[in-house]
Parts: C-alpha cells; sequence; structure tokens
C-alpha cells in the first residue's frame, strides 16, 4: 500500500485496475471521463482500454467481454446510460461471466448536464444493484466491491458516484501494482441456451433476479458500506438517512454534538439494505432523509416502514424538508437538519450594498472555429426563415449573444432529426442542424440517414474541430488515434456522407469568412439532405502561429468586432476603441475580416 | 481544525494548479487535505472555484458559506461573488486585474472595476474582511517577465498572509514537485514577489 492524492476519478480508476479489470470501454462526458483516461494512462500494459465511438458501443464491448470471464468496466455520464440502456436492459437478463461495473457518473445541479436524473432509480429500474461511494475513499473501496458482487451474482452493478465524488480531491492508501489481481479471462463458452435471448429464458430469469434482489436485501444489510452511526448521549427519536456526498456534509454538520441524532448511510440503495433500515428506526419517531436527486432512501423507509408496522414519520423531499431538485451543499444540509431538529437559525446577515456583479456563464473561446462557423451561417442567412437545430459540446455555447445561433439543443445527435420534424410541420423554413464531429460519430449518422431516407430538406453543418473538445479533448474514430495511442486510419466523415447517398458534402475552413459565407448560401440553396464540414483546429490545442493587433489610429471605435463575435480577447477600452488581449488571441483573423476599417492585421489563421 | 481555503476566478486562469499546489504542500508535510474542483462546461471562461480544506476534521469536500479562512481570488468581481463563503474577518487575496465577461461587453450588465474595489476596501474597513491584500497584477507580470504566473505570485501573497496554515517554503516545495525544473526560479521569484 501507499498513499496518493487522487481525485475521485483516479480513485476508482485504481480500483478497477486493482480489482484486476481486463476491459475497459466508455464514451467521454463530465463527470466521469477521468476514471478511463486514469485507467489508460495507469495501464499496467495489459488492460484493453477503448473510447466507443458512444455509449451504447461501449456497453455492448464491455458485455461481450465479460460473457468471455473478463473483468469489465464501462464508464459514462449519467444522460450516456439513457444511450447505452437498450443493451442493458437485457444484458440484466442474460448476465455475466466476468465482473462486470457500469460507473456512471450522476451530475447534481446540474452542473454540464441536460438533465438531473438518478442513476439509483435507473438501477430500480434495470435489477442493477447500486454502490453510492460518499468520498474519494469509499469511491476507491467501493468499486472494487461492486467487481466482486457483479462476479459472485453474474449480473452487471452499477457504480454511481456524483460531481463532488468524482471530481473531489483526497490522499487515500491505494493498493500497489504488484498487489493488483491479475487473471487471464476463461474465453466465451457456447452455450445458446445462456447467451441468446428469447422470452422463454426472459421470463426464467426474470424470476431469478428477483429472488436474488430479495436475497440481497439481507446481505447488503451486512455490507460494511452501509451502516448506523449511533446517536449522541442527550439525543432525542430523531434520525438521519443519507447517501453520497450528502453524508459527509450531515458529518460535518453534526459532528461530535451530544444531540446529534442517530445516522443512517446507505451506500447500497439498491437492493435496499432492509434489515438494517428496520434495526435503525427502532425507537426513532422522525426521520429526516437527506438526498440529492430522487427520494430513492425515503421512498424505501417509507416502504420499510409500512412492511414492518413501524411507526415513524419519515421526511424529505416528498414531505418538502428537503428541496426537491439542485445540488446539495454544505449550508443546505444544515438548513434542512436546523429544521428538523427544531435549532435556532443564525441570524441573516444585514444586507450591504454588493455591487451588481456581471454574469459571467462560460464562451466559447477566443478564436474559437465554431464562432466562424456561426457568424457565416447567420451572415448567409440574414433575413431568411430559418431554425438553427443546435447539439451537445463546446458549440452549444453558440446560443449567447451576441452570436445566437442555438434555436435548439435537446440531447446528443437529436438536432439533425429535430430540424427534420420542424421541415415536415414548416417545409418553407430553411432548416439548419449544427453537429459536433465528436458528436456526428457518437449519434449523428443514423439522423443523417433518417433525413436521406424519408426526403427531408435541411443543411447538416458539421462543425469538426477534429476533437471532442468539452470533455477535454478526447480523440474520437475521425481523429486516427486512440485512447491507447494507436494511429489508426480515421474514418472519413465526407465518405460517410457520401456513402449515406449525399451528393452535395463541401468542406471549408470556417475562418476563411467569405468562402464560408459563399458556400452556405450556395448550399442551403440544393434541395434534399447537403452537408457542409467546417474543418478548423480546436484552438485550445493548436498552438497560434502569429496574433492580431489593433492598430489604434485607424479604430473608428464602432465595435462592430466586438458586437458581431463576442470573441473574449476583443477588449473594449475607455474611449470607444477595441484594443486586443495578446494573452487569448490566437490570430483566428475573424475580427480582421468582419472590421470595416481594416484597423486590425497581424494574424495568421490555422 | 482544518483550514478552508476558496480560490476563485474564470475558467482559464490557472485556480486548479493552484489548489493542486496547496494540497502538494500540505501533503508534504504530511497534513490531511481535501479538495473540489470545478471541471466541466464552466472552464471555458464562466466563473470557477476550487475549494481546499487542510487539516483534521474536514468531512465535506466543500466549504460551508462563513467558513472560509482565506479566499485567493483571480478576478475583482469573482472575489466578491464568493464572499459569502469567507469567515467574519477572513483574509481576502485578489488580482486587481478585471477579466471583463463577453456578456459585459455585449449588452448585458456593466463590470464596474471602481464599484467592485471600493465595496472590497469598505468589507475591510468593517472588519467583514479581516486583511485584503490586493496583488498588482500588471506591475508583476512586468516585474517578473511573465504573464503565466499571476497564480502562484497569488499563493506567496496568501502563505505570507499567515492564514494558509502554510509557508511561502512549504508553498516552493510543492512548485517544484509539480513545476518542471525550467520554471522553478520563475515561480520562486513570483513566490516572493510583493
Amino acid at each position: 500500500m501507499h498513499r496518493e492524492f487522487l481525485m475521485g476519478n483516479e480513485a476508482m480508476a485504481l480500483g478497477a485496475l486493482a480489482a484486476g479489470v481486463n476491459v475497459v470501454a466508455g464514451y467521454p462526458g463530465t463527470p466521469s471521463t477521468e476514471v478511463l483516461e486514469t485507467i489508460a494512462k495507469r495501464n499496467p500494459g495489459d488492460v484493453y482500454v477503448e473510447w466507443s465511438v458512444n455509449e451504447k458501443a461501449g456497453m455492448e464491448v464491455a458485455a461481450g467481454a465479460a460473457y468471455c470471464g473478463a473483468r469489465t468496466l464501462v464508464t459514462c455520464k449519467q444522460v450516456g446510460l439513457n444511450v447505452a440502456s437498450d443493451p442493458l436492459m437485457s444484458l440484466e437478463y442474460i448476465g455475466v461471466s466476468g465482473g462486470m461495473v457500469i460507473l456512471v457518473a450522476d451530475d447534481p445541479g446540474p452542473i454540464s448536464s441536460q438533465t438531473e436524473q438518478d442513476t439509483r432509480t435507473f438501477g430500480m429500474f434495470s435489477k442493477v444493484p447500486v454502490f453510492d461511494p460518499s468520498s474519494v475513499r469509499d469511491a476507491y473501496q467501493m468499486i472494487q466491491d461492486a467487481f466482486e458482487l457483479s462476479e459472485r451474482i453474474g449480473s452487471p452493478v452499477i457504480m454511481r458516484p456524483t460531481t463532488r465524488v468524482d471530481h473531489g480531491y483526497e490522499a487515500i492508501e491505494v493498493k500497489d501494482q504488484d498487489e493488483w489481481r491479475s487473471d487471464k479471462p476463461e474465453g466465451f463458452v457456447k452455450d445458446s441456451s445462456r447467451w441468446v435471448i428469447f422470452p422463454r429464458l426472459s421470463v426464467r430469469n426474470h424470476a431469478l433476479i428477483e429472488e436474488r434482489n430479495t436475497r440481497l436485501t439481507d446481505e447488503l444489510s451486512s455490507y460494511p458500506g452501509n451502516f448506523i452511526v449511533p446517536s449522541g448521549a442527550k439525543a432525542g427519536r430523531m434520525g438521519i438517512a443519507t447517501h453520497g456526498v450528502s453524508y459527509e456534509y450531515v458529518e460535518e454538520d453534526l459532528s461530535d454534538d451530544p444531540r446529534r441524532p442517530r445516522v443512517l448511510r446507505i451506500a447500497t440503495p439498491f437492493p435496499f439494505p432492509e434489515r438494517l433500515a428496520v434495526e435503525f428506526l427502532q425507537g426513532l419517531d422522525e426521520v429526516l432523509c437527506v438526498e440529492e436527486l430522487d427520494p430513492v432512501i425515503e421512498r424505501a423507509l417509507v416502504y420499510v416502514c409500512g412492511r414492518h408496522g413501524i411507526s415513524c414519520r419519515i421526511r424529505g423531499k416528498l414531505t418538502g424538508d428537503v428541496r426537491s431538485s439542485g445540488e446539495n451543499s454544505v449550508e443546505s444540509v444544515t438548513a434542512a437538519i436546523d429544521a428538523f431538529l427544531g435549532r435556532p437559525r443564525p441570524a441573516a446577515p444585514a444586507p450591504d450594498d454588493v455591487p451588481q456583479l456581471p454574469v459571467r456563464p462560460p464562451v466559447l473561446c477566443a478564436g474559437c472555429p465554431h464562432r466562424a462557423s456561426f457568424l457565416a451561417v447567420k451572415r448567409a442567412m440574414a433575413g431568411r426563415k430559418t431554425i438553427f437545430c443546435g447539439d451537445i459540446g463546446c458549440y452549444t455555447l453558440g446560443n449567447a449573444q451576441p452570436l445566437d445561433m442555438c434555436d435548439t439543443c435537446l440531447c446528443m445527435g437529436a438536432g439533425i432529426d429535430i430540424a427534420q420534424g420542424v421541415f415536415h410541420v414548416e417545409p418553407d423554413t430553411l432548416a439548419f442542424a449544427f453537429v459536433g464531429d465528436s458528436t456526428f460519430f457518437a449519434s449523428g449518422i443514423t439522423g443523417t440517414i433518417n433525413a436521406f431516407y424519408n426526403q427531408a430538406e435541411m443543411t447538416l453543418v458539421v462543425l469538426d474541430n477534429s476533437t471532442t473538445a468539452m470533455t477535454g479533448h478526447q480523440p474520437h474514430p475521425g481523429t486516427g488515434r486512440t485512447v491507447m495511442g494507436d494511429v489508426v486510419r480515421a474514418v472519413s466523415m465526407e465518405n460517410v456522407l457520401r456513402g449515406i447517398g449525399l451528393t452535395t458534402v463541401e468542406v471549408v475552413n470556417p475562418l476563411d469568412h467569405e468562402l464560408a459565407v459563399e458556400t452556405v448560401r450556395r448550399v442551403a440553396a440544393e434541395p434534399g439532405v447537403k452537408a457542409i464540414i467546417f474543418r478548423s483546429p480546436c484552438v485550445v490545442l493548436a498552438k497560434p502561429k502569429a496574433k492580431s493587433r489593433v492598430d489604434a489610429s485607424a479604430c473608428v471605435g464602432c465595435q462592430r468586432c466586438v458586437r458581431q463575435l463576442g470573441c473574449p480577447a476583443l477588449i473594449p477600452q475607455a474611449d470607444g476603441r477595441v484594443d486586443i488581449d495578446q494573452s487569448q488571441c490566437t490570430g483566428c483573423t475573424l475580427c480582421e475580416q468582419v472590421c470595416p476599417v481594416h484597423a486590425i492585421s497581424g494574424g495568421e489563421r490555422l | 481544525m482544518s483550514t478552508n481555503i476558496v480560490l476563485c476566478g474564470v475558467g482559464g486562469q490557472g485556480t486548479i494548479l493552484a489548489s493542486k499546489l496547496i494540497a502538494t504542500a500540505a501533503m508534504e508535510r504530511g497534513i490531511p487535505v481535501k479538495t473540489a474542483e470545478t471541471i466541466g462546461m464552466a472552464q471555458r471562461g464562466g466563473s470557477v472555484f476550487s475549494h481546499v480544506r487542510v487539516g483534521d476534521g474536514a468531512a465535506s469536500p466543500l466549504v460551508g458559506r462563513g467558513k472560509a479562512d482565506v479566499i485567493v481570488a483571480f478576478e475583482p468581481a469573482e472575489a466578491v461573488r464568493q464572499l459569502p463563503f469567507l469567515r467574519h474577518g477572513g483574509t481576502v487575496v485578489v488580482s486587481n486585474r478585471p477579466v471583463v465577461p463577453v456578456s459585459s461587453m455585449t449588452g448585458g450588465l456593466a463590470y464596474d472595476l471602481d464599484a467592485i474595489m471600493t465595496y472590497l476596501r469598505m468589507q475591510e474597513e468593517s472588519g467583514r474582511i479581516g486583511a485584503l491584500s490586493v496583488v498588482e497584477a500588471r506591475r508583476a507580470e512586468l516585474e517578473l517577465g511573465s504573464a503565466k504566473c499571476l497564480n502562484v505570485v497569488l499563493l506567496g501573497a496568501a502563505a505570507r498572509s499567515g492564514t494558509l496554515g502554510l509557508s511561502v517554503e512549504d508553498m516552493r516545495h510543492a512548485v517544484h514537485e509539480r513545476v518542471p525544473e525550467r520554471f522553478w526560479e520563475l515561480n520562486d521569484h513570483a513566490l516572493a514577489w510583493g
């Protein structure tokens, strides 16, 4: 054992390696991404790691490997599990031979996601057991326990951290590499009565799954991660049930208060440790459930009370004692406990004259080629009836002023299909779908085929910056690199589109502004489904060649560059003229091309 | 008892590295440390923060409101935004250079630097802020000859304030641990600057 300062995601990666994981597949998504990256970085050499094209592919690759007896790990964020839900739902009926852990990072808040869905609930729905760690230390231990459980019951198991565990850091004891498990998988054993899903197998296995999960509610009551913290000497007949990082907030609040209520920490929300819950409820009149996302523990305790005839009032989200949405914090948990225990609240500080602060939402980086692509389409389509369907990635930020080029955004790849739906209702609207390169490969191809087959009219705009930028620049099928470091043949987006049948597929550098505008005008006028690929590398990865500067004597202070581009490197001065922040400028030259008096020069675009 | 530190700024300014440096310095001294980071969409020029808890007795990775001993702000408006986290009489180390958000340039709320700095000074006069240390970012960068070490300048100022529970020397060791050797001299000067 040795001590390391680790991010929760790194700790889970090392936990998986210590458990002897053989195959790892996933798709990037905040807050899960660093798990797979860390496994790739710390790979002892014999672990197969891939960024899959999407979560469904990753789940199926891992399932196949687990059929062979390999220990496998899938990593994704909560909405990624939606994409992989089809294989998961069926896989639970089939089961696995090697231990299979599905690591799904939830995002209360949500901080970087579309939904506040709770994977604990998904576990119940899919009947897959769930582990829910509270800290970095927990996360390291529980992922190893998850592999053990999975292999023992022959079923996939979900590991469900949330953002504060994923992106929290702590110094913890971890195993040395020579202590890691290392097993060679036995290989696939043919048995069509086991691996081929048919209704007869499903109904038989369904019964076995229900039986097993009932058994687990008892077994997991003895799991050390589920525990009761005894009450203080002066406590009343009150209890708090909690989980995840909220447990740490509760402990932060109660510390060694002699009036502290009894605390139940739930690490396996499904199957729920029922015997332990009954023990916890003995002698209590009221319990406050402090949870994030869904009231999973609260519902389970209400059920346990009813089933066992226990008279105890269960409070939480369903009773309005804990807020129903949003991320918990140290103070939101303290406020809920104050109210529950009837503790006096400190007086709110007197309001003072806090100056109004500018809002600071995330923005496209200075020099980002997406800005140029959006501006080209905006200018080309000025005055026309249009819809701009956006998608998931950095380019969702194109919705902000002054670009205002994202009318819809739903989920990965949806923009392409939304555009078709709009076209079928409003054929006179010019429908555009913007999609990033990684998103196109992940889930844009089927939508494009759908549009082509079903005779929609739309312009597909692929914003190709040759990386998965938002999640930290992972490679994808179009980059010709893998996470294992191999150089492979890149999948050509142009060939995919032409293979579908599109006859107009234009590739343009969006930073060549006039050409980009002219291309959009021409392509948008063509019938059917047509595509423009705006190709220019992400500026976070590319090194600038030469930066742009403003000739102060020529700048007339019209600020057209600022108003059109919203580039963070363009800084208006007190006299109205514009200066360029050299630490941010990448020399993309877009401002040079929109300046009406040619006062900006010197940049050299990539 | 733990020392609670809130680092804040704008995505891309280097708050994550700064929090790692503090954590490394604590680790080297054998002091327990927990941190929580902003990773994700906000890193693209949004408001970001890191919470660092140094010492025993920290359960949560996040600092509670009114519980921070020190705020290290890479940007003045972000110092004011995070001020509710500061305990009464806590320390604020702040860079005086604003990063004006695009929203302020394109019709949103204006960025009033004077109002923000005046407000911070008033908080020091009233005792709400125990000690306010304003780092002149432009001068620091000119004198150090680099625009890449504001985070280390701010950490040096914070360490000298005595509120980190870590000395400038501790921070120097941490920098040498985390940063390539060719940048040691620059960073040593940055830690000592001011």
